[in-house]
């Protein structure tokens, strides 16, 4: 198996600058975003947009894959 | 009692999975231990929420919003992220598992740096973390069973009972009979989890949004870091998020549930989805920040979320969200106690004491060692207080600290066994003394993280003095990475 591809990285670190570097930006009350302060509503967009970044990261590493390894399903 | 009659019958249908998974199966070693690798998407994401989602974010995320409010959005702020790091560590432990049989934990250290002895300090760590955290879902079990019978059943006899019984089916049926009371566990805290999030700040707010209203008027610095600790700020914040990100699937019985998995492309799967789960966290904390305002005068923050729902809503429905809880703690203790047992019998005892020993008679052993650990968490919960809380943080910090080991083993050639020897037992000790002597945080740093730091150079420092000596390795899984 290849070590993963520098573009899934990038898309990996994307949640990290989002929901933890950036905390001193973002843990205010105001603006509140759909009755949320705006620190938990900025940590539940992650949520949410985590698995987006991963999706994109998935798509990437699987492309990587598909081409040199042959798909693993089959082993038991 | 109709309360206490409820948590009953849902526990003995989540058993009766357990034992039911077992269905004819050959139970060798492999098979008890991470199910033959024959699990699909939906098989290891239950297994995975069923050991992530314990009794302490059950009932510690609406605790810490209650009693520490801000911090608690560091439990929100790791959840993801920890699925990112699994995205890429998960499926090369995977590879090597596979190409090298792996079962647990420190047989990953014992094929990667050829030695038993770092293999066995792997193992005695792991065991060492592990008892506190099923010794805490055991008091959590107390806990709810206390509250559910407004009194009536002492909290000792309830967790005897629950613990016979997760004994007994991680003895008959391994990871698989967890894996299976892990899905009605997992359906029933995904329901419970939505209807009281979203219904107890309606009930005394008439939404979520004016709950935040109102705690903003009332209370606005406990919606924001540090929030009611003193030390709990942003240099926290970051760097207890990292520590966790990174150290969560290090814990011995998550790192080994990838081996359970069919294929590598199942855990990416799982990593891509996983996170969504983590949306019943911000409303346990809702439940939590809730009853700030409508029970300001608890105790114990831990019991917020079960007083406010038993203040709230009729018995019947305290039984369903008490049978939700003691499934979220019986299924973790279930793994981790096997995982302990395993890492005993296969990384401690055999290679240590007795090199002799065959599979069957380790497989023998690790069953024993269940009971022997079960009853041994049993007199640690009915004897020990409140600093327990304390010991589970110290088993996080001290688990994160395989983290080099296994990351530099996957990606480095250069990482040498003593590198790693050194920097893990490095690692543990800072944690230990900086933890155990309260400076956790210290200098507004996670002590955890200090020691990762540490661990991290040291390892690779030591390393570039010595010489890489396993040869053999890249041969077995030459394939693998």
């Amino acid at each position: 198996m290849k070590p993963p591809s520098l573009g899934a990285i990038l898309l990996g670190l994307i949640p990290f600058l989002g929901g933890c570097f950036s905390v001193a930006l973002w843990d205010r009350i105001y603006p509140m975003v759909f009755g949320l302060p705006f620190n938990f509503f900025w940590l539940i967009a992650w949520i949410v947009l985590t698995p987006v970044c991963l999706y994109g990261a998935y798509r990437l590493e699987d492309r990587g894959a598909s081409g040199s390894t042959p798909e693993e399903g089959g082993a038991r | 009692m109709v309360a206490l009659s409820i948590i009953s019958a849902i526990v003995a249908v989540g058993s009766l999975a357990g034992f039911y998974a077992r269905s004819h199966r050959k139970m060798d070693l492999e098979q008890w231990t991470v199910a033959g690798r024959g699990f699909g998407v939906i098989l290891v994401w239950v297994l995975m929420a069923g050991e992530i989602y314990t009794t302490f974010t059950f009932l510690g995320a609406s605790g810490w919003a209650y009693s520490r409010g801000g911090p608690v959005l560091y439990i929100l702020g790791y959840q993801p992220l920890m699925y990112v790091v699994s995205f890429f560590v998960l499926p090369y432990v995977w590879e090597v598992g596979k190409k090298c049989k792996l079962q647990s934990q420190a047989d990953f250290f014992e094929v990667r740096y050829g030695s038993k002895y770092l293999a066995a300090f792997v193992a005695l760590i792991g065991v060492i973390c592990l008892l506190p955290y099923a010794q805490l879902q055991l008091k959590g079990l107390g806990l709810i069973v206390q509250v559910a019978s407004f009194g009536a059943i002492p909290p000792t006899a309830a967790m005897v009972v629950a613990f016979a019984l997760v004994a007994a089916f991680v003895f008959v049926s391994g990871v698989r009979g967890v894996a299976w009371a892990s899905v009605i566990k997992d359906i029933l805290l995904l329901f419970a989890a939505l209807f009281i999030g979203i219904a107890i700040p309606h009930i005394y707010f008439g939404g979520i949004g004016r709950m935040f209203a109102a705690m903003a008027q009332a209370k606005p610095e406990h919606l924001v870091m540090p929030g009611a600790t003193k030390n709990l700020g942003h240099g926290w914040y970051i760097t207890s998020v990292l520590l966790t990100a990174c150290g969560f699937f290090m814990w011995p019985q998550s790192f080994a549930a990838a081996f359970t998995a069919r294929n590598a492309r199942i855990l990416r799967r799982n990593a891509v989805f996983l996170p969504l789960y983590s949306m019943t966290m911000p409303l346990m904390v809702f439940v939590g920040l809730t009853a700030v305002l409508v029970l300001p005068k608890l105790s114990d923050g831990d019991l917020s979320l079960l007083t406010i729902v038993r203040k709230t809503f009729p018995a019947w429905f305290l039984g369903i969200i008490g049978g939700a809880g003691a499934l979220t703690a019986m299924v973790p203790a279930a793994i981790q106690l096997l995982t302990a047992a395993t890492l005993f019998a296969k990384n401690l005892c055999r290679p240590i004491l007795a090199p002799g020993m065959s599979d069957q008679k380790v497989a023998r052993l690790a069953k024993v060692m269940v009971v022997v650990l079960a009853l041994g968490a049993l007199y640690l919960a009915i004897q020990t207080s409140v600093s327990l809380v304390s010991l589970l943080l110290l088993g996080y910090a001290g688990v994160a600290q395989f983290f080099p080991g296994v990351i530099l083993g996957l990606f480095s050639k250069r990482v040498t066994t003593s590198g790693v020897f050194a920097g893990l037992a490095a690692g543990v000790i800072i944690t230990s003394v900086l933890m155990l002597t309260n400076r956790d945080p210290w200098n507004g740093v996670s002590a955890g993280f200090i020691a990762l730091c540490a661990n991290f150079v040291i390892a690779v420092v030591v390393s570039g003095f010595t010489s890489v000596r396993v040869a053999g390795f890249e041969e077995r899984t030459a394939a693998a990475i």
